[in-house]
Protein backbone atom coordinates (compact mmCIF):
# COMPACT_ATOMS: atom_id res chain seq x y z
CA UNK A 1 0.00 0.00 0.00
CA UNK A 2 1.21 3.31 -0.95
CA UNK A 3 1.80 6.27 1.48
CA UNK A 4 0.99 9.87 0.02
CA UNK A 5 4.22 10.45 1.02
CA UNK A 6 4.41 14.25 0.31
CA UNK A 7 2.51 16.61 -1.70
CA UNK A 8 2.16 17.04 -5.40
CA UNK A 9 4.76 19.15 -7.60
CA UNK A 10 1.97 21.30 -8.45
CA UNK A 11 0.58 22.52 -5.48
CA UNK A 12 -2.70 23.70 -6.82
CA UNK A 13 -3.44 19.90 -7.50
CA UNK A 14 -3.33 19.25 -3.63
CA UNK A 15 -5.61 21.83 -2.99
CA UNK A 16 -8.11 20.64 -5.15
CA UNK A 17 -7.84 16.96 -3.72
CA UNK A 18 -8.49 18.82 -0.24
CA UNK A 19 -11.54 20.64 -1.55
CA UNK A 20 -13.07 17.63 -2.98
CA UNK A 21 -12.14 15.43 0.46
CA UNK A 22 -13.51 18.35 2.42
CA UNK A 23 -16.85 18.98 0.51
CA UNK A 24 -17.27 14.63 0.78
CA UNK A 25 -16.86 15.41 4.81
CA UNK A 26 -19.17 18.06 4.51
CA UNK A 27 -21.80 15.89 2.82
CA UNK A 28 -21.03 13.18 5.66
CA UNK A 29 -21.94 15.46 8.41
CA UNK A 30 -25.13 16.58 7.27
CA UNK A 31 -26.25 13.50 6.53
CA UNK A 32 -25.28 11.77 9.71
CA UNK A 33 -27.17 15.06 10.99
CA UNK A 34 -30.27 14.42 9.07
CA UNK A 35 -30.53 11.03 9.92
CA UNK A 36 -30.12 11.96 14.03
CA UNK A 37 -32.32 14.73 13.77
CA UNK A 38 -35.06 12.82 12.07
CA UNK A 39 -35.14 10.25 14.60
CA UNK A 40 -35.02 12.86 17.65
CA UNK A 41 -38.35 14.30 15.44
CA UNK A 42 -39.87 10.60 15.27
CA UNK A 43 -39.64 9.54 18.96
CA UNK A 44 -40.42 13.74 20.17
CA UNK A 45 -42.99 13.89 17.25
CA UNK A 46 -41.28 17.45 16.52
CA UNK A 47 -43.29 17.95 13.24
CA UNK A 48 -41.84 21.14 12.64
CA UNK A 49 -38.08 19.30 12.77
CA UNK A 50 -39.23 17.16 10.99
CA UNK A 51 -40.52 19.53 8.09
CA UNK A 52 -36.55 21.04 8.52
CA UNK A 53 -34.84 17.75 7.66
CA UNK A 54 -36.82 17.43 4.94
CA UNK A 55 -35.77 21.04 3.50
CA UNK A 56 -32.20 20.89 4.40
CA UNK A 57 -31.52 17.42 2.33
CA UNK A 58 -31.94 20.11 -0.81
CA UNK A 59 -28.56 21.31 0.74
CA UNK A 60 -27.20 17.68 0.56
CA UNK A 61 -28.22 17.50 -3.14
CA UNK A 62 -26.37 20.67 -4.21
CA UNK A 63 -23.26 20.01 -2.55
CA UNK A 64 -23.49 16.46 -4.53
CA UNK A 65 -23.78 18.13 -7.51
CA UNK A 66 -20.72 20.37 -6.46
CA UNK A 67 -18.63 17.25 -5.70
CA UNK A 68 -19.75 15.62 -9.05
CA UNK A 69 -18.32 19.15 -10.91
CA UNK A 70 -14.75 19.33 -9.09
CA UNK A 71 -14.11 15.88 -9.91
CA UNK A 72 -15.04 16.16 -13.44
CA UNK A 73 -13.08 18.98 -13.60
CA UNK A 74 -10.05 17.30 -11.48
CA UNK A 75 -10.28 14.68 -14.07
CA UNK A 76 -10.15 16.99 -16.74
CA UNK A 77 -7.47 19.48 -15.47
CA UNK A 78 -5.13 17.41 -13.69
CA UNK A 79 -5.03 13.93 -15.30
CA UNK A 80 -4.71 11.91 -12.03
CA UNK A 81 -2.84 8.81 -11.83
CA UNK A 82 -2.74 5.77 -9.40
CA UNK A 83 -3.39 6.96 -5.61
CA UNK A 84 -4.61 9.98 -6.99
CA UNK A 85 -7.36 9.09 -9.48
CA UNK A 86 -8.67 6.11 -7.32
CA UNK A 87 -9.38 8.96 -4.56
CA UNK A 88 -11.14 11.33 -7.42
CA UNK A 89 -13.39 8.09 -8.34
CA UNK A 90 -13.96 7.34 -4.58
CA UNK A 91 -15.15 10.72 -3.90
CA UNK A 92 -17.21 10.86 -6.43
CA UNK A 93 -18.99 7.41 -5.79
CA UNK A 94 -19.06 8.40 -1.89
CA UNK A 95 -21.13 11.62 -2.91
CA UNK A 96 -23.83 10.07 -4.42
CA UNK A 97 -24.31 7.48 -1.85
CA UNK A 98 -24.03 10.22 1.02
CA UNK A 99 -27.00 11.98 -1.25
CA UNK A 100 -28.67 8.58 -0.83
CA UNK A 101 -28.88 8.77 2.77
CA UNK A 102 -29.48 11.93 2.89
CA UNK A 103 -32.75 11.05 0.62
CA UNK A 104 -33.31 8.13 3.66
CA UNK A 105 -33.49 10.74 6.26
CA UNK A 106 -35.86 12.98 4.29
CA UNK A 107 -38.47 9.66 3.81
CA UNK A 108 -38.28 9.00 7.57
CA UNK A 109 -38.88 12.94 8.29
CA UNK A 110 -41.96 12.84 5.94
CA UNK A 111 -43.38 9.50 8.06
CA UNK A 112 -42.99 11.80 11.88
CA UNK A 113 -46.35 13.30 11.21
CA UNK A 114 -48.26 10.04 10.02
CA UNK A 115 -46.88 8.43 13.17
CA UNK A 116 -48.23 11.17 15.85
CA UNK A 117 -50.49 9.16 17.43
CA UNK A 118 -48.31 6.21 17.81
CA UNK A 119 -48.21 4.94 21.58
CA UNK A 120 -45.05 3.88 23.10
CA UNK A 121 -44.59 0.28 21.62
CA UNK A 122 -41.49 -1.86 22.15
CA UNK A 123 -39.85 -1.39 18.25
CA UNK A 124 -39.71 2.68 18.61
CA UNK A 125 -37.57 2.32 21.73
CA UNK A 126 -35.41 0.38 19.17
CA UNK A 127 -35.13 2.44 16.54
CA UNK A 128 -32.94 5.43 18.16
CA UNK A 129 -30.23 3.09 19.26
CA UNK A 130 -30.22 1.50 15.66
CA UNK A 131 -29.87 4.79 14.13
CA UNK A 132 -27.41 5.39 16.48
CA UNK A 133 -25.50 2.28 15.31
CA UNK A 134 -25.76 3.53 11.97
CA UNK A 135 -24.68 6.88 11.82
CA UNK A 136 -21.59 5.62 13.63
CA UNK A 137 -20.86 4.09 10.74
CA UNK A 138 -21.44 6.41 8.47
CA UNK A 139 -19.14 8.86 10.69
CA UNK A 140 -16.56 7.09 10.67
CA UNK A 141 -16.73 4.94 7.29
CA UNK A 142 -16.00 9.02 6.27
CA UNK A 143 -13.50 9.86 8.84
CA UNK A 144 -11.52 6.38 7.38
CA UNK A 145 -11.71 7.95 3.73
CA UNK A 146 -10.40 11.46 5.40
CA UNK A 147 -7.21 9.38 6.98
CA UNK A 148 -7.18 6.79 4.05
CA UNK A 149 -7.37 4.47 6.82
CA UNK A 150 -8.29 0.56 4.94
CA UNK A 151 -8.34 -1.10 8.54
CA UNK A 152 -11.33 0.96 9.95
CA UNK A 153 -12.69 0.75 6.51
CA UNK A 154 -12.88 -2.74 7.28
CA UNK A 155 -14.00 -2.36 11.16
CA UNK A 156 -16.93 -0.19 9.77
CA UNK A 157 -18.14 -3.27 7.79
CA UNK A 158 -18.11 -5.16 10.61
CA UNK A 159 -20.64 -3.58 12.65
CA UNK A 160 -23.37 -3.53 9.65
CA UNK A 161 -24.20 -6.86 11.49
CA UNK A 162 -25.60 -5.23 14.87
CA UNK A 163 -27.44 -3.08 12.13
CA UNK A 164 -29.12 -6.08 10.31
CA UNK A 165 -30.09 -7.78 13.97
CA UNK A 166 -31.90 -4.66 14.97
CA UNK A 167 -33.82 -4.97 11.84
CA UNK A 168 -34.52 -8.25 12.31
CA UNK A 169 -35.88 -7.60 16.21
CA UNK A 170 -38.30 -4.71 15.13
CA UNK A 171 -39.42 -6.61 12.12
CA UNK A 172 -40.34 -9.10 14.02
CA UNK A 173 -41.62 -6.89 17.13
CA UNK A 174 -43.90 -4.82 14.45
CA UNK A 175 -45.30 -8.42 12.72
CA UNK A 176 -46.62 -9.19 16.00
CA UNK A 177 -47.90 -5.70 16.88
CA UNK A 178 -50.01 -5.88 13.72
CA UNK A 179 -51.25 -9.44 14.46
CA UNK A 180 -52.32 -8.19 17.58
CA UNK A 181 -54.88 -6.00 16.13
CA UNK A 182 -55.48 -4.92 12.63
CA UNK A 183 -56.06 -1.54 13.83
CA UNK A 184 -52.10 -1.23 14.24
CA UNK A 185 -51.11 -2.03 11.05
CA UNK A 186 -50.46 1.58 9.54
CA UNK A 187 -48.28 2.39 11.94
CA UNK A 188 -46.57 -0.19 12.18
CA UNK A 189 -46.17 -0.26 8.19
CA UNK A 190 -44.45 3.46 8.65
CA UNK A 191 -42.70 2.15 11.21
CA UNK A 192 -40.90 -0.61 8.82
CA UNK A 193 -40.33 1.41 6.09
CA UNK A 194 -38.44 3.66 9.21
CA UNK A 195 -36.32 0.51 10.06
CA UNK A 196 -35.54 -0.60 6.31
CA UNK A 197 -34.46 2.96 5.69
CA UNK A 198 -31.65 2.77 8.25
CA UNK A 199 -30.95 -0.90 7.81
CA UNK A 200 -30.27 0.50 4.21
CA UNK A 201 -28.13 3.63 5.67
CA UNK A 202 -25.84 0.77 6.96
CA UNK A 203 -25.63 -0.87 3.93
CA UNK A 204 -25.11 1.82 2.11
CA UNK A 205 -21.68 2.62 4.63
CA UNK A 206 -20.48 -0.53 4.17
CA UNK A 207 -20.30 0.07 0.19
CA UNK A 208 -18.72 3.38 1.08
CA UNK A 209 -15.87 1.24 3.44
CA UNK A 210 -15.58 -1.03 0.29
CA UNK A 211 -14.59 2.12 -2.08
CA UNK A 212 -12.17 3.60 0.94
CA UNK A 213 -10.23 0.71 0.80
CA UNK A 214 -9.90 0.29 -2.66
CA UNK A 215 -8.61 4.36 -2.95
CA UNK A 216 -6.57 3.52 0.16
CA UNK A 217 -5.03 0.34 -1.38
CA UNK A 218 -5.85 0.13 -4.76
CA UNK A 219 -6.81 -3.55 -4.21
CA UNK A 220 -10.94 -4.63 -3.50
CA UNK A 221 -11.60 -5.55 0.41
CA UNK A 222 -13.33 -8.83 -1.27
CA UNK A 223 -10.24 -9.58 -1.78
CA UNK A 224 -8.21 -9.09 0.97
CA UNK A 225 -6.25 -11.21 2.87
CA UNK A 226 -6.89 -12.87 5.78
CA UNK A 227 -10.72 -12.30 5.79
CA UNK A 228 -13.55 -14.29 7.96
CA UNK A 229 -15.37 -16.12 5.37
CA UNK A 230 -19.09 -14.85 5.33
CA UNK B 1 -3.88 -2.77 -50.01
CA UNK B 2 -1.40 -5.72 -49.84
CA UNK B 3 -1.92 -6.93 -46.21
CA UNK B 4 -1.60 -10.36 -47.26
CA UNK B 5 2.64 -10.15 -47.63
CA UNK B 6 3.15 -10.29 -44.43
CA UNK B 7 0.22 -11.81 -41.75
CA UNK B 8 0.43 -11.56 -38.58
CA UNK B 9 1.73 -15.18 -37.11
CA UNK B 10 -0.50 -14.41 -33.83
CA UNK B 11 -3.79 -12.98 -35.02
CA UNK B 12 -4.02 -10.39 -32.12
CA UNK B 13 -5.07 -7.25 -34.24
CA UNK B 14 -6.91 -4.41 -32.92
CA UNK B 15 -10.17 -3.19 -33.01
CA UNK B 16 -10.39 -1.27 -36.09
CA UNK B 17 -11.74 2.86 -35.57
CA UNK B 18 -11.51 4.16 -38.46
CA UNK B 19 -13.76 3.20 -41.62
CA UNK B 20 -10.86 3.08 -43.81
CA UNK B 21 -9.02 0.60 -41.15
CA UNK B 22 -12.93 -1.46 -40.87
CA UNK B 23 -12.53 -1.70 -45.12
CA UNK B 24 -9.05 -2.74 -44.74
CA UNK B 25 -9.90 -5.18 -42.24
CA UNK B 26 -12.81 -6.66 -44.57
CA UNK B 27 -10.74 -7.45 -47.25
CA UNK B 28 -7.83 -8.92 -45.33
CA UNK B 29 -7.27 -12.21 -46.42
CA UNK B 30 -6.71 -15.41 -43.90
CA UNK B 31 -7.01 -16.11 -40.80
CA UNK B 32 -6.90 -12.56 -38.50
CA UNK B 33 -9.44 -13.62 -35.56
CA UNK B 34 -9.46 -17.18 -34.43
CA UNK B 35 -12.29 -18.93 -33.16
CA UNK B 36 -9.81 -21.25 -30.74
CA UNK B 37 -10.80 -20.33 -26.91
CA UNK B 38 -7.52 -20.85 -25.55
CA UNK B 39 -6.18 -19.05 -28.16
CA UNK B 40 -8.60 -15.89 -26.90
CA UNK B 41 -7.74 -16.51 -23.36
CA UNK B 42 -4.01 -16.18 -24.13
CA UNK B 43 -4.94 -12.99 -25.88
CA UNK B 44 -7.01 -12.39 -22.86
CA UNK B 45 -9.26 -9.35 -21.57
CA UNK B 46 -11.15 -6.42 -22.68
CA UNK B 47 -10.03 -3.96 -25.05
CA UNK B 48 -9.45 -1.22 -21.85
CA UNK B 49 -7.34 -4.08 -20.63
CA UNK B 50 -5.76 -3.06 -23.74
CA UNK B 51 -4.51 -6.48 -24.34
CA UNK B 52 -5.68 -7.45 -27.75
CA UNK B 53 -8.23 -5.01 -28.55
CA UNK B 54 -10.89 -7.82 -29.35
CA UNK B 55 -13.86 -7.58 -27.42
CA UNK B 56 -14.67 -9.95 -24.60
CA UNK B 57 -16.72 -13.02 -24.89
CA UNK B 58 -18.47 -12.70 -21.35
CA UNK B 59 -19.24 -16.85 -20.73
CA UNK B 60 -19.92 -16.55 -17.26
CA UNK B 61 -16.83 -19.32 -17.01
CA UNK B 62 -14.68 -16.07 -18.26
CA UNK B 63 -16.36 -13.58 -15.63
CA UNK B 64 -14.05 -14.09 -12.91
CA UNK B 65 -11.12 -12.78 -14.89
CA UNK B 66 -12.50 -9.85 -15.53
CA UNK B 67 -11.55 -8.26 -12.13
CA UNK B 68 -7.96 -10.15 -12.53
CA UNK B 69 -5.73 -7.59 -11.38
CA UNK B 70 -2.75 -9.98 -10.61
CA UNK B 71 0.60 -9.49 -12.30
CA UNK B 72 0.65 -13.18 -13.37
CA UNK B 73 -0.32 -13.05 -16.86
CA UNK B 74 2.37 -10.16 -17.55
CA UNK B 75 3.90 -11.95 -19.93
CA UNK B 76 2.25 -13.45 -22.85
CA UNK B 77 2.73 -17.35 -23.88
CA UNK B 78 4.81 -16.64 -26.92
CA UNK B 79 8.73 -16.26 -26.71
CA UNK B 80 9.42 -12.38 -26.44
CA UNK B 81 10.37 -11.07 -30.05
CA UNK B 82 13.43 -9.24 -27.54
CA UNK B 83 14.78 -10.15 -23.97
CA UNK B 84 17.55 -8.00 -21.93
CA UNK B 85 19.32 -9.66 -19.18
CA UNK B 86 21.17 -7.92 -16.63
CA UNK B 87 22.13 -5.12 -18.75
CA UNK B 88 24.64 -2.39 -17.94
CA UNK B 89 25.45 0.61 -19.69
CA UNK B 90 28.73 2.97 -18.50
CA UNK B 91 29.83 6.33 -20.01
CA UNK B 92 33.47 5.64 -19.10
CA UNK B 93 33.56 5.76 -15.38
CA UNK B 94 29.80 6.69 -14.83
CA UNK B 95 27.18 3.85 -14.85
CA UNK B 96 24.01 5.08 -16.70
CA UNK B 97 21.94 2.04 -15.85
CA UNK B 98 22.14 -0.85 -13.71
CA UNK B 99 20.86 -4.94 -14.34
CA UNK B 100 17.77 -3.95 -16.60
CA UNK B 101 16.14 -7.28 -17.48
CA UNK B 102 12.87 -6.92 -19.21
CA UNK B 103 11.10 -8.54 -22.42
CA UNK B 104 9.62 -6.90 -25.21
CA UNK B 105 6.71 -8.54 -27.02
CA UNK B 106 5.26 -8.77 -30.47
CA UNK B 107 1.83 -7.88 -29.51
CA UNK B 108 2.61 -5.45 -26.83
CA UNK B 109 3.61 -1.65 -26.99
CA UNK B 110 6.15 -1.56 -24.35
CA UNK B 111 6.76 1.93 -23.10
CA UNK B 112 9.81 3.06 -20.85
CA UNK B 113 9.17 6.22 -18.79
CA UNK B 114 10.84 7.85 -15.98
CA UNK B 115 12.10 11.35 -15.35
CA UNK B 116 15.19 12.94 -17.37
CA UNK B 117 18.37 11.21 -17.17
CA UNK B 118 17.02 7.83 -15.56
CA UNK B 119 18.57 5.79 -18.70
CA UNK B 120 15.00 4.90 -20.43
CA UNK B 121 16.91 6.22 -23.34
CA UNK B 122 19.82 4.96 -23.00
CA UNK B 123 18.13 1.54 -22.28
CA UNK B 124 16.21 1.54 -26.04
CA UNK B 125 19.44 2.64 -27.76
CA UNK B 126 20.91 -0.94 -26.38
CA UNK B 127 18.66 -2.48 -28.17
CA UNK B 128 19.92 -1.62 -31.61
CA UNK B 129 23.08 -0.94 -30.60
CA UNK B 130 23.07 2.54 -31.39
CA UNK B 131 25.25 3.09 -28.01
CA UNK B 132 28.03 1.53 -30.53
CA UNK B 133 28.38 5.03 -31.62
CA UNK B 134 29.65 6.66 -29.03
CA UNK B 135 33.36 6.00 -28.03
CA UNK B 136 33.21 6.04 -24.30
CA UNK B 137 29.88 3.63 -24.06
CA UNK B 138 30.70 -0.03 -22.23
CA UNK B 139 27.19 -2.20 -22.23
CA UNK B 140 27.35 -5.62 -20.21
CA UNK B 141 24.95 -8.47 -19.65
CA UNK B 142 22.81 -10.37 -22.48
CA UNK B 143 20.41 -8.75 -25.08
CA UNK B 144 18.86 -10.93 -27.66
CA UNK B 145 16.45 -10.83 -30.69
CA UNK B 146 14.63 -13.74 -31.16
CA UNK B 147 17.33 -15.71 -29.09
CA UNK B 148 20.24 -14.67 -31.11
CA UNK B 149 23.16 -12.63 -29.39
CA UNK B 150 22.58 -8.93 -30.32
CA UNK B 151 26.28 -7.81 -28.71
CA UNK B 152 27.87 -11.30 -29.85
CA UNK B 153 30.82 -9.51 -32.17
CA UNK B 154 30.15 -11.47 -35.45
CA UNK B 155 26.74 -9.51 -35.27
CA UNK B 156 26.21 -7.35 -38.39
CA UNK B 157 25.12 -3.91 -36.76
CA UNK B 158 24.31 -2.54 -39.99
CA UNK B 159 22.10 -5.89 -40.33
CA UNK B 160 20.79 -5.35 -37.07
CA UNK B 161 19.26 -2.02 -37.66
CA UNK B 162 17.48 -2.96 -40.00
CA UNK B 163 15.86 -5.50 -37.69
CA UNK B 164 15.52 -3.33 -35.07
CA UNK B 165 14.35 -0.02 -36.30
CA UNK B 166 14.30 3.58 -34.56
CA UNK B 167 12.32 6.67 -34.82
CA UNK B 168 13.89 9.74 -33.10
CA UNK B 169 12.41 12.64 -31.23
CA UNK B 170 13.33 15.26 -33.75
CA UNK B 171 12.01 14.21 -36.97
CA UNK B 172 15.47 13.84 -39.28
CA UNK B 173 14.64 13.14 -42.75
CA UNK B 174 17.32 13.26 -45.18
CA UNK B 175 17.51 16.19 -47.16
CA UNK B 176 16.55 14.29 -50.22
CA UNK B 177 12.85 13.51 -52.06
CA UNK B 178 9.92 12.15 -50.20
CA UNK B 179 10.28 8.93 -52.95
CA UNK B 180 14.47 8.85 -52.07
CA UNK B 181 13.40 8.91 -47.90
CA UNK B 182 12.02 5.75 -47.96
CA UNK B 183 13.40 4.21 -51.14
CA UNK B 184 17.22 4.75 -49.51
CA UNK B 185 17.09 1.63 -47.41
CA UNK B 186 15.84 -0.50 -49.05
CA UNK B 187 17.84 0.24 -51.69
CA UNK B 188 21.00 -0.22 -49.94
CA UNK B 189 19.71 -3.50 -48.31
CA UNK B 190 19.11 -4.72 -51.93
CA UNK B 191 15.30 -5.19 -50.97
CA UNK B 192 14.25 -4.36 -54.53
CA UNK B 193 15.10 -6.08 -57.87
CA UNK B 194 13.22 -3.70 -59.94
CA UNK B 195 12.25 -0.03 -60.10
CA UNK B 196 8.69 -0.90 -60.03
CA UNK B 197 9.32 -3.50 -57.23
CA UNK B 198 10.81 -0.40 -55.26
CA UNK B 199 7.87 1.89 -56.05
CA UNK B 200 6.00 -0.59 -54.35
CA UNK B 201 7.89 -0.39 -51.53
CA UNK B 202 7.82 2.92 -50.85
CA UNK B 203 4.19 3.00 -51.24
CA UNK B 204 3.19 0.45 -49.01
CA UNK B 205 5.91 2.03 -46.71
CA UNK B 206 4.08 5.50 -47.08
CA UNK B 207 0.56 3.97 -46.78
CA UNK B 208 1.41 2.30 -43.50
CA UNK B 209 2.42 5.32 -42.01
CA UNK B 210 -0.21 6.93 -42.38
CA UNK B 211 1.45 9.20 -44.83
CA UNK B 212 0.23 8.20 -48.54
CA UNK B 213 -2.71 10.04 -49.21
CA UNK B 214 -1.25 13.17 -48.20
CA UNK B 215 2.19 13.16 -50.62
CA UNK B 216 1.27 10.59 -53.34
CA UNK B 217 1.15 13.91 -55.62
CA UNK B 218 4.14 15.15 -54.59
CA UNK B 219 6.96 11.98 -53.78
CA UNK B 220 9.59 14.21 -55.88
CA UNK B 221 9.32 16.95 -53.29
CA UNK B 222 11.72 17.66 -50.36
CA UNK B 223 11.03 15.19 -47.38
CA UNK B 224 12.36 18.39 -44.86
CA UNK B 225 9.57 20.85 -46.76
CA UNK B 226 7.11 18.60 -44.92
CA UNK B 227 5.17 19.40 -41.27
CA UNK B 228 7.01 18.20 -38.60
CA UNK B 229 3.69 15.58 -37.77
CA UNK B 230 3.87 14.35 -41.48
CA UNK B 231 7.96 14.63 -41.30
CA UNK B 232 7.86 12.38 -38.33
CA UNK B 233 5.58 10.17 -40.29
CA UNK B 234 8.01 10.12 -42.91
CA UNK B 235 10.48 8.65 -40.95
CA UNK B 236 8.70 5.89 -39.60
CA UNK B 237 7.71 5.42 -43.63
CA UNK B 238 11.36 5.12 -43.87
CA UNK B 239 12.21 2.57 -40.81
CA UNK B 240 9.12 0.26 -41.91
CA UNK B 241 10.53 0.41 -45.78
CA UNK B 242 13.46 -2.30 -45.04
CA UNK B 243 10.48 -4.26 -43.40
CA UNK B 244 11.79 -4.41 -39.69
CA UNK B 245 11.14 -7.10 -36.52
CA UNK B 246 11.19 -4.28 -33.89
CA UNK B 247 10.68 -0.39 -34.07
CA UNK B 248 12.22 1.18 -31.28
CA UNK B 249 11.03 4.98 -30.55
CA UNK B 250 12.66 7.73 -28.68
CA UNK B 251 10.53 10.15 -27.64
CA UNK B 252 8.39 10.79 -31.25
CA UNK B 253 5.92 12.58 -30.48
CA UNK B 254 7.46 15.54 -28.07
CA UNK B 255 8.39 17.96 -31.29
CA UNK B 256 5.12 17.46 -32.32
CA UNK B 257 1.35 18.93 -32.06
CA UNK B 258 -1.46 17.38 -30.82
CA UNK B 259 -3.05 16.64 -33.72
CA UNK B 260 -0.02 14.92 -35.14
CA UNK B 261 0.71 13.20 -31.84
CA UNK B 262 -2.62 12.00 -32.29
CA UNK B 263 -1.84 10.56 -35.87
CA UNK B 264 1.75 9.16 -34.48
CA UNK B 265 -0.87 7.42 -32.00
CA UNK B 266 -3.11 5.76 -33.66
CA UNK B 267 -0.16 5.15 -36.21
CA UNK B 268 1.58 3.29 -33.23
CA UNK B 269 -1.90 0.96 -32.50
CA UNK B 270 -2.02 0.09 -36.34
CA UNK B 271 1.64 -1.65 -36.28
CA UNK B 272 1.48 -3.55 -33.29
CA UNK B 273 1.24 -7.05 -33.46
CA UNK B 274 3.01 -6.48 -36.82
CA UNK B 275 5.74 -4.84 -35.15
CA UNK B 276 7.36 -5.01 -32.08
CA UNK B 277 7.08 -1.83 -30.46
CA UNK B 278 8.97 0.03 -27.91
CA UNK B 279 8.86 3.64 -26.68
CA UNK B 280 10.25 6.00 -25.01
CA UNK B 281 8.36 8.82 -23.43
CA UNK B 282 8.14 11.72 -21.35
CA UNK B 283 4.61 12.11 -21.59
CA UNK B 284 2.53 9.69 -19.24
CA UNK B 285 -0.86 9.77 -20.95
CA UNK B 286 0.97 8.55 -24.16
CA UNK B 287 1.98 5.93 -22.46
CA UNK B 288 -1.25 5.45 -21.12
CA UNK B 289 -2.76 5.72 -24.66
CA UNK B 290 -0.37 3.91 -26.61
CA UNK B 291 1.55 0.82 -24.45
CA UNK B 292 -0.10 -2.59 -22.99
CA UNK B 293 3.02 -2.81 -20.71
CA UNK B 294 4.62 0.03 -18.53
CA UNK B 295 8.18 0.07 -17.58
CA UNK B 296 9.34 2.94 -14.85
CA UNK B 297 13.18 3.98 -15.00
CA UNK B 298 14.78 5.70 -11.88
CA UNK B 299 18.22 6.82 -11.57
CA UNK B 300 19.41 4.02 -14.23
CA UNK B 301 17.23 0.96 -12.79
CA UNK B 302 14.27 -0.29 -14.07
CA UNK B 303 11.90 0.17 -10.60
CA UNK B 304 8.82 -1.60 -11.75
CA UNK B 305 7.81 -3.56 -15.28
CA UNK B 306 3.98 -4.32 -15.46
CA UNK B 307 0.55 -3.86 -17.49
CA UNK B 308 0.08 -0.31 -18.55
CA UNK B 309 -3.27 -0.36 -16.70
CA UNK B 310 -1.86 -1.58 -13.54
CA UNK B 311 1.08 0.55 -13.00
CA UNK B 312 -1.77 4.25 -13.64
CA UNK B 313 -3.80 3.03 -11.61
CA UNK B 314 -1.65 1.05 -8.42
CA UNK B 315 1.94 0.77 -8.88
CA UNK B 316 3.42 -1.17 -6.47
CA UNK B 317 6.30 0.60 -5.52
CA UNK B 318 6.35 3.93 -3.81
CA UNK B 319 8.90 5.84 -6.06
CA UNK B 320 6.54 4.37 -9.33
CA UNK B 321 3.34 5.99 -7.27
CA UNK B 322 5.35 9.49 -6.57
CA UNK B 323 6.69 9.98 -10.48
CA UNK B 324 3.50 9.41 -12.11
CA UNK B 325 1.17 11.20 -9.58
CA UNK B 326 3.21 14.26 -10.38
CA UNK B 327 5.32 14.22 -6.40
CA UNK B 328 8.25 13.12 -7.56
CA UNK B 329 11.48 15.65 -6.24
Amino acid sequence: MQQQASGHTLKAFDEDIERLRALISQMGGLAEHAITEAMRCLIQRDLEGAAQVVKDDKKLDALEVETEKRAVQLIALRAPMAADLRDVVAALKISGVVERIGDYAKNIAKRVPLLEDVGKIEPLSLLPEMARIATGMVHDVLDAFVERDAEAAVRVCERDNAVDDFYESIFRALLTHMMEDPHNIGHSAHLLFVAKNVERVGDHATNIAEMVYYAATGTYMADRPGKSPR
Amino acid sequence: MDMKEKMPITPVTPVPTTSAAIAAEANREGPVTTDDPAQAEREGATPLDGEGGKLPNLSMAQLPNIQDSSDEQIAPAAPPKMSAQDVSVFYGEKQALRDVSIKIHNDLVTAFIGPSGCGKSTFLRCLNRMNDTIPTARVTGCIELDGEDVMASDMDVVQLRARVGMVFQKPNPFPKSIFENVAYGPRIHGLATSKSELQGIVEKSLKRAGLWEEVKDRLQESGTALSGGQQQRLCIARAIAVDPEVILMDEPCSALDPIATAKIEELIHELRGRYAIAIVTHNMQQAARVSQRTAFFHLGEMVEYGKTSNIFTNPREQRTQDYITGRYG
